[in-house]
């Protein structure tokens, strides 16, 4: 094949042309087409920043300058490791593609506001470094390099990790006094570390449950005035991103949708009450909708185009998957939240579920063996 | 109007057919010498009849068919013949041409017209005359029409298309005939019906061809061509894909590895029309076609009758093209079309346009996959091309063609969308002649 690669430009054979002093025209080759759209990977990784920005600007309002920082600095050590990574590894530098910015993005938005920023930079190393670059860079990864940041975090400093602090507005006052009356001393502290998960975990736990303020709770859940990673808590902030993402066809819908659609009707067929919205128990589907990192993971992990699948029907199975895993480890798991791993998890089954959801082909006739 | 028609998949490139959309045919000067290639259509190239020296009339047949898949080529002027040898294609490839010096006289062969008396004849006489006449599809393949006109008594013909979507960007060549060639086309299309005895007749036209849709429609309300069913369709590329046509307006899907006249179905081209009406009416041969030239590097687009065998330099040249600025030259339409490397090759049968781009495509590859499935959702095959395409450049070819490899119409829908830029269409011209070649070994 001649025509592999248009850089190779070809001469006419005709130099009669006029072509100035000296120069003989050139034309390109190529194989067919000739035209391309508008898209490209920095455009698709723009839009899931900019997607990210309103989950920013709530992060930097509830947690203030801290969530600020710790995102500045995951962003620039993601970047900053991915260019040092193609310098050893000999390869042409990608940063201009932004897919380290939105790693880095991801990677703060799954801290705590409290962890010291050496922590952050770790964590962004690990998700560059070991969970990225050594595969090949972009598009050669198989989990999602955020989490996989967030995992190895979690592994090594869980006590950091899972210390939230209470939001600069006073979040998790509903919660807080609800469970504060209600729930023993030692099951848990409301006031300075517990995310709305595992407020319910350790008080179902325990079999303790009193009225509170439900309403109230549940609109700081919406607004992301609650305890709780970084970018997690507005589901408002989140689902403005993910909405535009799915308008823009960055995010196929196919994933949030499935992941959603698993989490509300498992945890609606578990509560046993068929109540959707209740006061009088916040184990219902609506709460852990809403509570957790489920609208960050169904809206930005889960859809990372390169650790999900391609095939439409493979990707509601890993919507699906996600939401089941998702459920067991909140519901019967060590863990109070179970978003990261359940998609760490389905991110290794993609290889499988691709092979196995083939669409079925223009005018394809089904084997008769 | 009737409902507008369309199928799954496929993309949404920018028209770009303004600047000629409105431009009336001109008839372009027959060129001082002719290259008439043997092969300008599917299946076997033609058989020269004449040789160095000898003087042939202005369509007079020079190539006669070789074998059942064919056609005759004819030449496009009269003159003395120059030689008989390999020359540039526009394929890329050297095919025999005959070079043809004009002597400016077009002294025309004596035609055997049929005129109005083709309804009395026999489909297998008309097909003769078609054959005679050198007809191939003129919308891009260029498969024989005669062939594709007799298909065997066990797939009997109910549907004609004719196909006047013209997806392609840029090209306005088929709306233009359709505009100024109404009647013919549409007499055209009535000896087609006859010939296939089919019930039901389509014309298909895009809805980004308001033109050419008024003038197809006054013709087919009226009472002369009533036989005749306008469907528009929603513009979308590939529209004008054969298997998308029928899907779109039959609802009918072709099966995978099959061809159109296994579920009763046959497609022409709208100006495949019009040259069928010439071969019959007036024992004209394929020796001319309307093509349009255009694109940014082209001064005063034009649609343009040509004589097959003009040299494409000759056309960009008059139609003040910077040659020397163009980036990129290509035959055909924009999606499907040819990157020529030779600007003496020769218009041929098939040739619906010339294009002066300003932009050369990137490489074969600017991104890497990120697998977001935008080729998935653009392929109106319904194939996972990153996957294939991934298959054939890890030359892991029998996986290739389980994923449906061989149902590629190479359309180019996933190239143009995809954001990373990949020409997978490239790996799958590769991999077919791969998987093919090594078919052949085994054989």
């Amino acid at each position: 094949m001649t025509t592999e690669n248009n850089t190779e430009s070809v001469k006419p054979k005709d130099t009669g042309v006029s072509a100035g002093a000296g120069g003989l025209p050139l034309l390109h080759l190529s194989v067919s087409p000739h035209v391309r759209s508008g898209l490209s990977v920095p455009g698709v990784m723009l839009a899931v920043i900019i997607a990210l920005t309103p989950a920013f600007i709530s992060s930097v309002i509830f947690f203030g300058l801290s969530a600020l920082l710790i995102t500045v600095v995951c962003v620039g050590a993601a970047v900053a490791t991915e260019y040092v990574a193609n310098l050893i590894l000999k390869r042409g530098q990608t940063i201009q593609d932004y897919s380290a910015i939105v790693t880095g993005m991801l990677v703060a938005f799954n801290l705590s506001p409290t962890v010291p920023l050496w922590m952050a930079v770790l964590g962004s190393v690990f998700a560059i470094a070991v969970a990225k670059m050594v595969f090949g860079g972009l598009g050669c990864n198989f989990i999602n390099p955020a989490l996989a940041g967030r995992a190895f975090l979690m592994a090594s400093y869980p006590a950091q990790m899972t210390d939230f602090p209470p939001t600069n507005l006073g979040g998790m006052n509903g919660l807080a006094d609800g469970l504060s009356t209600a729930a023993s001393a030692d099951a848990i502290d409301a006031i300075s570390s517990a995310t709305p998960l595992e407020a319910i975990k350790y008080a179902f736990a325990d079999g303790i449950f009193a009225a509170a303020d439900f309403a109230g709770a549940l609109t700081s859940l919406l607004t992301g005035n609650v305890g709780g990673c970084i970018g997690e808590t507005s589901a408002i902030a989140l689902a403005i991103g993910g909405i535009f993402l799915i308008a823009v066809k960055a995010v196929d819908i196919r994933i949030p949708l499935a992941y959603f659609l698993t989490v509300f009707l498992l945890f609606w067929l578990a509560n046993g009450t068929g109540e959707f919205f209740t006061a009088d128990a916040f184990i219902t589907p609506t709460f852990h909708i809403l509570a957790g990192g489920l609208f960050l993971g169904a809206f930005f992990m889960a859809t990372d185009p390169v650790t999900s699948p391609i095939t439409p029907r493979g990707r509601l199975l890993f919507g699906l998957g996600c939401g089941v895993l998702t459920f067991v480890i909140r519901k019967y798991g060590g863990y109070p939240e179970g978003v990261s791993y359940s998609i760490i998890l389905m991110n290794l089954m993609v290889p499988l579920i691709d092979r196995y959801t083939k669409p079925a082909v223009y005018g394809e006739v089904k084997k008769r063996d | 109007m009737p409902k507008k028609f369309t199928f799954r998949g496929g993309v949404h490139p920018n028209h770009c057919k303004s600047q000629t959309e409105r431009l009336a045919i001109e008839t372009f000067p027959a060129p001082p010498i002719a290259v008439i290639p043997l092969s300008q259509h599917i299946g076997a190239p033609a058989k020269a009849l004449v040789q160095k020296g000898e003087r042939v009339l202005l369509g007079q047949m020079i190539g006669e068919p070789d074998g059942n898949v064919s056609a005759a080529m004819h030449s496009s002027v009269s003159g003395t013949v120059l030689s008989v040898k390999p020359f540039a294609h526009p394929s890329g490839r050297l095919v025999t041409a005959i070079e043809i010096e004009n002597d400016g006289a077009d002294e025309p062969e004596p035609f055997e017209p049929i005129g109005q008396s083709w309804r009395d004849l026999s489909s297998g006489e008309l097909i003769q005359k078609i054959a005679a006449c050198g007809v191939v599809g003129m919308g891009g393949a260029s498969f024989p029409t005669h062939v594709k006109l007799s298909p065997p008594s066990s797939k009997p013909i109910d549907t004609l298309l004719i196909n006047g979507a013209e997806c392609e960007p840029y090209l306005t060549n088929d709306s233009r005939v359709m505009i100024e060639r109404t009647d013919d086309i549409l007499t055209g299309v009535q000896i087609l019906k006859k010939i296939l005895g089919a019930k039901n007749v389509y014309f298909g036209i895009e809805n980004n061809k308001q033109d050419a849709i008024n003038a197809i429609y006054d013709r087919v309300t009226g009472s002369r061509f009533n036989d005749i069913a306008l469907a528009v369709l929603k513009s979308k590329y590939p529209q004008g894909s054969e298997k998308m046509l029928i899907t779109a307006i039959t609802k009918r899907k072709v099966p995978s590895g099959g061809l159109p006249m296994d579920i009763g179905c046959v497609v022409q081209n709208a100006t495949t029309a019009l040259a069928v009406y010439e071969a019959v009416m007036y024992g004209v041969p394929l020796y001319r076609r309307v093509i349009t030239v255009t694109g940014a590097g082209v001064r005063s687009p034009k649609n343009l009758l040509v004589r097959i065998g003009t040299p494409v330099r000759s056309i960009l040249e008059a139609c003040g093209a910077d040659i020397a600025a163009a980036k990129k030259v290509v035959m055909g339409g924009p999606m499907m079309g040819i990157a020529l490397s030779d600007l003496d090759v020769p218009i041929i049968k098939h040739t619906s346009g010339l294009l002066a781009l300003d932009q050369a495509t990137d490489a074969v590859r600017k991104y890497p996959c990120i697998s977001c499935g935008m080729c998935v959702s653009s392929c109106p095959t319904r194939l996972v091309p990153s996957k294939i395409a991934k298959f054939v450049e890890k030359e892991n070819f029998d996986e290739a063609v389980k994923w449906n490899l061989m149902d590629c119409v190479e359309c180019g829908s996933c190239v143009y969308t995809c954001p990373a830029k990949i020409n997978l269409v490239h790996f799958f011209k590769v991999g077919k002649m791969r998987v093919r070649a090594a078919g052949a070994a085994q054989k």
